[in-house]
């Protein structure tokens, strides 16, 4: 008796029977004759072959493609149109020990899908992309693909593609041959016997990058589909060599396999009790019980200039040293093009009881730091509130109230004699302080070192609430 | 005189089979044939003539089935 | 922890992080950029992932893949981009994959402006994406609840295998409050039915795909009991001074805040108000709108759009009390003594109407 051994049969990745399919859980539901069907079979023999079956995660977009996890016996994430290296950027970006393998159509990878493919690549994800490309929309009926040769015809390009409205056949391969990042890049049909067992060994290279963790490759397989093409199988293997492969020229387009360095394993996880520091959420000032505020308050201020003036950096001392004196505080700036087109400002409140509004519509005090900030917001100040204006002379006519209190300054000229107009600012909150008895200035203090971290400015933000002290300081 | 055993074999599943006929086309010693008869789907499957197979894997390759065709080879005769 | 001021967006990553968050994928629009700025600061020191994604959907696409994974994942952006993770969303919540996506809105339709608006309450609250599903939306009115309520997301997503969405509008993105941070909390193992690329997780499936009548409406149906357990168990809202009010004020987000300091200030003046602020829009707290309302003349209701939020509080009243909306857009905010002034237009008036014609 001859005995006999079997060298080809079904990969073991496969399911033996596709229990997830609704009906003839015994067959694929590729048409006869499917390149889907032999790209699926070779991508299984290559799973097989590399073991890696248990850690691969298959992420299978929409279009004929959708069913792989129907068949394969790994881990499957369905996803939708387009968006599988996107998903598999998640995927492995988090799993740094899995095999991730996304397997498009060419509508799916090519059109809809096109900017995160470019980008997946580009990134040089770990995962290996499998391009399906029968030049048609074959799951939705036959329409026009990005890749449909000229003068073919679809149920949408009934006169056949024409090149001056559809625009000629997109080549994924050679597009994304123009990025640096991809390790692997070939084209292969399923044309005949020989190309497809070239296609075979291009599955198990391009596997095997992802194996070494050297990045993302890219396999576009040329791939007949008899039904919509309305060939019968064999004159469809023709068609992709003798049609196909002259828009789409079968070979490697890259193969850095040799100098590709494996991707730097992540860094191991910091513990659990780091993560307050790294947060930066302790501090290293010694812990004192909260301050109990000394009096009653209900400031509502309102500080506005131009951008670079420190209009937002004002409001946060002064926020973060009400918080220190055991106040509830909100700090509210303007943002966007305001803080491009040039005038900034900002909403502070510091108060005894919980802070109701952050927003200060009529503030007790407004800082002015220059005059077309004056001229916005001097009349909402409220009746017997404070003005603490940065001028050269006194505010114009238009720019007066009786009921409200006027401290005038040239407060940048005093800032620029201590060493930097960069401290008018601080300078203004020196009077600020001097005129309403508001915090203890030991809190500003406390609240300036944690702004400000150079020596130098710190000295010139000191002289400056002193300068801005006597300047406020009553006559 | 027995004959010399064949190098190779195949096994088909009749049911799994579409009958696409890219084996039958792909097969360089042309052992492999669409039968007559039609499979529980009413297509034509495919079937082995018998004889003559080299083991080569082709068959298996071209095939868009996962599990239509198992190949044997000879170990011993 | 001791409170520190904080920024509300930089508070969002801060308590995803602590509330054991490591994937961040996100692109960047203002008001929303300090969210992706912080999560790449701090998610790659946490030994998390951060990622500035190719578009919104790449980035909620992202967020399906690292979901699929088991890990915490979030992302950040403002209307233009929330309305590109739609699509997303919808698969997302198909697939029951939890994940935390923060809305710091602004103001639109089309590229708007950047100001505070609350124009995305419908494209959240109410499904955005195609097909029967729900968003958790949960709405921040302070640093500290951007921070308690960011955190609070991650649980109901996992709880709920669904997203949720932190609907801020810019201002409460922009302010900064003290805020008392949770202490950290360990990465839980992924859940069993995440894909890992591991032998014990082979067989898992993900997918929002299913293909027999009868399997997708059970799998409809059964995203409808989760939401309809989300009702029961999770509505919140903060009612304040309602008790003997006459007028209630409705308005969440930073509209929340101006309509407290108006309460305040109107009973200074000698107007029973009080404030019923939503803290959960979806599910949206219908019971204590309805127990309020059973107790009240009239309820207004002010938002920064023209009128999503008080289709709701219409629903829950179901005509029982008048109603009134007043409404402010493209970045204007109203003040408290805004509010007041409407109020007393409108109430006044019909009061004097009412002497004279009844
Ligand atoms: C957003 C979106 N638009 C359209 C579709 C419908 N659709 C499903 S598959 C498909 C085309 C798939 O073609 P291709 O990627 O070439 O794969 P094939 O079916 O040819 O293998 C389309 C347009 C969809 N599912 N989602
Ligand atoms: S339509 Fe075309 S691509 Fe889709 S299964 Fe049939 S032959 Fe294959
Ligand atoms: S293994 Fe080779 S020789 Fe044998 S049937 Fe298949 S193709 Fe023909
Ligand atoms: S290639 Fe496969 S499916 Fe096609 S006829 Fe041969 S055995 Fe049948």
């Amino acid at each position: 008796m001859a005995s006999y051994t079997v060298t080809h049969e079904k990969a073991e990745c496969l399911y033996e029977i596709y229990e997830r399919k609704p009906e003839l859980k015994h067959q694929t539901h590729y048409c006869p004759g499917c390149g889907h069907g032999i790209a699926l079979k070779l991508l299984a023999r290559a799973i097989d072959e590399a073991g890696i079956r248990d850690r691969t995660i298959m992420v299978s977009p929409v279009g004929c493609s959708v069913f792989l996890y129907y068949y394969f016996d790994v881990g499957n994430v369905q996803v939708s149109h387009g968006r599988a290296p996107a998903v598999g950027t998640g995927l492995s970006r988090s799993l740094p020990e899995s095999i991730v393998i996304s397997y498009q159509g060419d509508g799916d990878l090519a059109a809809i899908g096109t900017a995160e493919i470019l980008h997946a690549a580009n990134r040089g994800e770990s995962m290996m992309v499998v391009f399906v490309n029968n030049g048609i929309y074959g799951m939705t009926g036959g329409q026009m693909a990005p890749t449909t040769p000229l003068g073919k015809k679809s149920t949408t390009t009934p006169f056949g593609r024409n090149e001056w409205t559809d625009g000629p056949p997109v080549r994924m391969s050679e597009i994304l041959n123009a990025l640096d990042a991809p390790v692997f890049i070939e084209r292969v049909g399923l044309g005949d016997n020989k190309q497809i067992m070239q296609a075979g060994k291009a599955f198990r290279r391009a596997l095997d990058i992802q194996v070494k963790r050297q990045g993302f490759s890219f396999l576009e397989v040329l791939s007949p589909c008899p039904t919509i093409w309305k060939l019968d199988p064999v004159d469809a293997q023709r068609f992709i060599r003798e049609d196909m492969a002259k828009t789409f020229p079968i070979g490697n387009l890259r193969d850095r396999t040799k100098d590709a360095l494996s991707r730097p394993a992540p860094k191991p996880a910091p513990p659990i009790a780091e993560l307050p520091r790294i947060l930066e959420l302790t501090d290293d000032t010694p812990e004192e019980p909260v301050a109990t505020p000394s009096k009653p308050l209900d400031l509502r201020l309102r500080i506005a200039g131009f951008g670079g003036q420190g209009v937002l950096m004002l409001g946060e001392v002064l926020a973060e040293a009400g918080l220190e004196a055991g106040y509830n505080v909100s700090w509210l700036p303007s943002y966007g093009p305001e803080m491009r087109s040039g005038t900034s400002n900002c909403h502070v409140r510091i108060c005894s009881d919980p802070v109701d509004s952050p927003l200060v519509s009529n503030p007790s005090v407004l800082i002015a730091m220059n005059e077309p900030s004056l001229r916005k917001f001097l009349p909402s100040v409220e009746p017997g509130g404070m003005v603490i204006y940065n001028g050269e002379t006194e505010p114009p006519e238009d720019c007066r109230r009786p009921d409200v209190r006027f401290i005038t300054a040239h407060f940048t000229a005093l800032a620029d004699s201590l060493g930097s107009s960069k401290a008018t600012n601080i300078v203004m909150l020196g009077a600020l302080l001097e005129a309403e008895d508001l915090i203890e200035e030991k809190y500003v203090a406390s609240a300036l070192r944690g702004k400000v971290k150079s020596q130098r400015w710190l000295n010139i933000d000191f002289a400056a609430i002193e300068r801005g002290r006597e300047i406020a300081c009553p006559v | 005189m027995t004959a010399k055993p064949d190098r190779g074999r195949v096994e088909l599943d009749s049911q799994e089979c579409k009958g696409c006929g890219l084996c039958v086309e792909a097969c360089p010693p042309k052992v492999l044939h669409l039968s007559s008869h039609l499979n529980h789907y009413g297509y034509h499957p495919a079937a082995y003539d018998g004889a003559g197979c080299t083991s080569c894997g082709i068959c298996f390759f071209v095939c868009p089935e996962p599990g239509a065709i198992v190949v044997l080879r000879l170990v011993a005769a | 922890m001791k409170a520190q001021l904080t920024k509300g967006n930089e508070a969002i990553v801060k308590a995803a992080v602590l509330a054991g968050a490591r994937a961040y994928y996100g692109y960047p629009i203002t008001p929303a950029s300090e969210i992706a700025e912080a999560a790449a600061l701090y998610f790659p020191q946490a030994g998390g992932v951060f990622l500035q994604a190719e578009s919104e959907v790449g980035a909620v696409n992202m967020l399906y893949g690292a979901a699929s994974a088991g890990v915490r994942c979030m992302s950040a952006s403002s209307g233009p981009g929330i309305s590109l993770m739609q699509e997303g969303l919808s698969y997302l919540a198909g697939a029951e994959l939890p994940c935390v996506v923060a809305d710091i809105m602004r103001g639109g339709p089309g590229l708007g402006n950047i100001n505070p608006e609350q124009g995305d309450y419908n494209q959240l609250v109410k499904g955005g994406g195609h097909g029967n599903y729900k968003t958790l939306v949960l709405a921040p009115s302070s640093a500290q609840e951007m921070a308690d309520l960011t955190a609070w997301a991650f649980d109901l997503a996992d709880e709920f295998r669904n997203p949720v969405a932190v609907l801020a509008d810019g201002y409460v993105g922009q302010m900064m409050e003290p805020v008392r941070f949770a202490d950290p909390i360990p990465v839980a193992p992924p859940p069993d039915w995440a894909v890992t690329g591991t032998a014990e997780s082979r067989k898992n499936l993900i997918t929002s795909l299913f293909l027999l009548a009868d399997e997708a409406e059970r799998h409809v149906r059964h995203l409808e009991s989760k939401y309809k357990e989300a009702e029961r168990k999770y509505t919140r809202a903060e009612c304040w001074r309602t008790d003997d009010a006459e007028i209630v004020l409705v308005g969440y987000g930073i509209v929340g805040r101006i309509l407290k300091a108006a309460v305040e200030l109107g009973r200074s003046r000698g107007m029973a108000l009080g404030l019923l602020r939503p803290i959960t829009l979806y599910p949206f707290p219908t019971v204590q709108v309805r127990e309020v309302g059973k107790r009240v003349k009239a309820v207004v209701v002010v938002e920064l759009s023209t009128g999503q939020l008080v289709d709701d509080v219409r629903l829950a009243l179901n005509g029982s009390v008048p109603i009134e909306l007043y409404s402010r857009v493209g970045g204007n905010v109203p003040s408290a003594e805004e509010v007041l002034g409407f109020i007393q237009r409108t109430f006044m008036q019909s009061r004097e109407e009412a002497l004279i014609h009844g």
